[in-house]
C-alpha cells in the first residue's frame, strides 16, 4: 500500500497510509507498526499507531535527521500489499448495563424505539476493533458500533463521569478510562481498570485489540470489584 | 521540607513521561526546558531531576535539611527569610530556612531545583505531575499548604561559602517583552487553509487568552479557515502544534497535549522557541515567523549546543568550588 511520510516535528514523523478511516488501512498501520518493533533501529523511541497513520518519534542526536529515518522507514515498511494479522487479542469487557451504573439507557432505548434489554443485546452482540488508543490514558477508540444504536451526545455534558463508563456517541460507543467530564450517554460501567499507571502494562487496551462487551449483573460488578480491588478505592 | 504557601499553580515536574503515548498518555514536563535544565545545573544535579514548576505566583517553603538550591526562570522577585535572593544562581540553605517565591513581574514560569531533586515516587517512569488523570507528582495534584515534599538524594559536596557566582541575564533574555516572535514550520495541512488564512497566520499577532494552561495555549486573532471543510481522521500531534478547530482561533498544545488530535494542524512551533511560548501570560501578543523543517531542526541542536556551553561552565564553577572547600 502506498504511503506519503512527513516530519510532525524536530524528532517525530508522521507515516499515513490513507486520510480515511478504514479497517483494511488500520490493519496495515498495526502490522507496519509491529514490523518497526521489530526492527528497532538506535534512536528509534517510540512508534505509535493511529487509525490511518503511524508516527515514528526519535532523538535526531543518535537516530540522524529526518532523512536518514525516513530512509530506515522506506527500507522497512516493505511494499506488501495485504497486512497479514497474526495474533489479534481479544478482549473482554464485563459491563453491569442500565440502572445507576447506565443512567441514559432508556433514553437510548426510547431515542431508537427499543426496548432496554434489546439495546444491551445489540451493544454486548458486537465485535469491536480497537482502531487506536488516544484522546486520555487508556481512551479506546473502537469502530464496530451497529449503526442501529447511534445515538447523539447528551446536550448538557456531565462534569463529572466515573471511571469505567461506558457509553455511546454518535456512532462510537467507548469506556472512559478515567473519571472526567463527558457528555456521552452512559448505557452501563465495567469493574475493569481501564487504565492503571502502577500496571506492567497501564492501558488495558492495546491498538489493534478486539473488544467484546459481555453483560453482568450489579452482583456480579460488586464481587468483581471485591475480589479484584486490591484496597486502592 | 514543608509547603507553607502552594503559590497559584505549582507542580512537581521533569524531563517527561516518555513511552507511554501508545497507552495515550501525554508526555507532560516541564514547559520552560531551558530554565529547567539550568536550574538543575545550578545546584550540581544530573540534568533530569524533579523540580517544581511554578505558575504566575510562587510557593513558599520551609526546609529541613542543608542543601543548594536555584531559581530560574521568569522574573519572581524571592526572598529567603525575608531578604531578597538572587534568581539564576545557585545558593545554599540551612535547615529552617523560608523560601518565598513572589508575585512574577515578567514571564510566567519558574523552575525551583533542589540538589538531589525533588524524591516523589516516579510513576511511569517520570515524577511529572499529570494533573487531568492525577498522574505522578505529589499525588497527582498542584501543592497545597501541608504538604510535605521528600528530597532526593545528592551527591556529595562540602559546601562552606555561599556561591559567589551566578548565571549572566542572558540566560533569561528570552523571557523579555509583552510581543514574543515565535518561529513556527508549516504544519501538515497548513496548505488546506485559505490563502488569506496562512497570510494572516504568519503576518497578525494573536493574544494568549486566559484560557491557557499546561495543555494548551488559546489564542485569539484572525479567524483561520481551510479552503474546503473535511472530515478529518485523528493523527498524532506534540508539544508545540497548532490546531485550529472549528472557532477559526488557534489553539497551541503545550506540555501536557494529548497524543492524538483531530483538528487541522495550520503549523509546528519550533522546539528551540517553546521556552519562549512557556513564558508567555495571557494577555501577550504572538508573532509567528515562518521558517522551513531544517531551519527547526538546525536551531534546535544549536539551542541544545549552546545549553551544553552554559551547563559545562556551570560544572566547572562547581569543580573549582570542590577542590577549595
Amino acid at each position: 500500500m502506498e504511503y506519503t511520510l512527513f516530519p510532525l516535528c524536530e524528532y517525530a514523523v508522521t507515516v499515513r497510509f490513507a486520510s480515511y478511516i478504514d479497517e483494511a488501512v488500520n490493519d496495515i498501520v498495526h502490522e507496519t507498526a509491529a514490523r518497526l518493533q521489530g526492527e528497532r533501529k538506535e534512536g528509534i523511541k517510540e512508534i505509535v499507531p493511529a487509525f490511518s497513520s503511524l508516527t515514528v518519534y526519535y532523538d535526531p542526536v543518535v537516530a540522524g535527521n529526518y532523512a536518514d529515518v525516513c530512509a530506515w522507514l522506506r527500507e522497512n515498511i516493505g511494499s506488501t500489499g495485504q497486512a497479514t494479522r497474526h495474533s489479534t487479542r481479544t478482549i473482554v469487557i464485563p459491563v453491569c448495563y442500565g440502572g445507576e451504573f447506565g443512567p441514559d439507557l432508556a433514553d437510548v432505548a426510547r431515542f431508537h424505539g427499543m426496548t432496554e434489554d434489546e439495546v444491551v443485546a445489540l451493544h454486548s452482540s458486537g465485535r469491536y476493533r480497537v482502531y487506536m488508543i488516544g484522546f486520555s490514558p487508556g481512551f479506546a477508540y473502537l469502530g464496530g458500533l451497529s449503526p442501529r444504536l447511534a445515538t447523539p451526545r447528551r446536550s448538557v455534558p456531565r462534569t463529572t463521569v466515573p471511571a469505567g463508563s461506558v457509553g455511546i456517541a454518535g456512532g462510537q460507543t467507548g469506556v472512559y478510562p478515567l473519571a472526567t467530564p463527558g457528555g456521552w450517554q452512559l448505557i452501563g460501567r465495567t469493574p475493569l481498570r481501564l487504565f492503571d499507571p502502577h500496571r506492567e502494562k497501564p492501558s488495558l487496551l492495546s491498538a489493534g485489540d478486539i473488544v467484546e462487551f459481555r453483560r453482568i449483573t450489579a452482583e456480579e460488578f460488586a464481587r468483581w470489584r471485591e475480589e479484584h480491588d486490591d484496597g486502592r478505592h | 521540607m514543608d509547603v507553607i504557601d502552594g503559590g497559584f499553580f505549582t507542580t512537581v515536574q521533569d524531563g517527561g513521561r516518555i513511552g507511554y503515548r501508545n497507552a495515550g498518555v501525554p508526555v507532560g514536563g516541564v514547559m520552560d526546558a531551558w530554565a529547567y535544565r539550568l536550574a538543575n545545573a545550578l545546584v550540581g544535579n544530573e540534568g533530569d531531576e524533579a523540580v517544581l514548576e511554578a505558575t504566575m505566583s510562587g510557593p513558599t517553603l520551609r526546609f529541613h535539611v542543608e542543601t543548594v538550591i536555584a531559581v530560574c526562570g521568569g522574573d519572581f522577585p524571592c526572598t529567603l527569610n525575608g531578604e531578597p535572593m538572587a534568581m539564576w544562581k545557585p545558593v545554599i540553605i540551612r535547615p529552617g530556612d523560608v523560601l518565598k517565591v513572589g508575585v512574577c513581574q515578567a514571564g510566567w514560569r519558574a523552575y525551583i531545583a533542589v540538589s538531589g531533586g525533588i524524591g516523589v515516587p516516579s510513576v511511569m517512569g517520570s515524577r511529572s505531575t499529570y494533573v487531568p488523570a492525577q498522574l505522578g507528582g505529589l499525588s497527582g495534584r498542584p501543592l497545597q499548604p501541608g504538604d510535605v515534599l521528600p528530597i532526593g538524594t545528592a551527591r556529595e559536596h562540602n559546601i562552606r561559602k555561599p556561591f559567589r557566582w551566578g548565571l549572566s541575564s542572558d540566560a533569561g533574555r528570552y523571557i523579555d517583552g509583552k510581543t514574543k516572535t515565535v518561529r513556527a514550520v508549516p504544519g501538515p495541512e497548513y496548505s488546506e487553509f485559505t490563502p488569506e488564512s496562512r497570510r494572516q497566520f504568519f503576518a497578525a499577532r494573536y493574544h494568549v487568552t486566559p484560557q491557557s494552561d499546561r495543555i494548551g495555549y488559546r489564542l485569539s486573532g484572525p479567524a483561520l479557515v481551510l479552503g474546503r471543510e473535511r472530515e478529518m481522521v485523528s493523527e498524532a500531534v506534540v508539544f508545540g502544534t497548532v490546531q485550529v478547530p472549528t472557532s477559526g482561533q488557534p489553539i497551541v498544545l503545550m506540555a501536557d497535549s494529548q497524543t492524538t488530535g483531530g483538528y487541522p494542524r495550520i503549523a509546528q512551533v519550533a522546539a528551540a522557541d517553546l521556552p519562549v511560548l512557556a513564558q508567555a501570560r495571557p494577555g501577550d501578543r504572538i508573532q509567528f515567523q515562518p521558517i522551513a523543517p531544517e531551519e527547526a531542526v538546525q536551531l534546535y541542536i544549536e539551542q541544545q549546543r549552546r545549553l551544553g556551553r552554559w551547563i559545562a561552565a556551570i560544572r566547572r564553577q562547581w569543580g573549582e568550588k570542590d577542590e577549595n572547600d
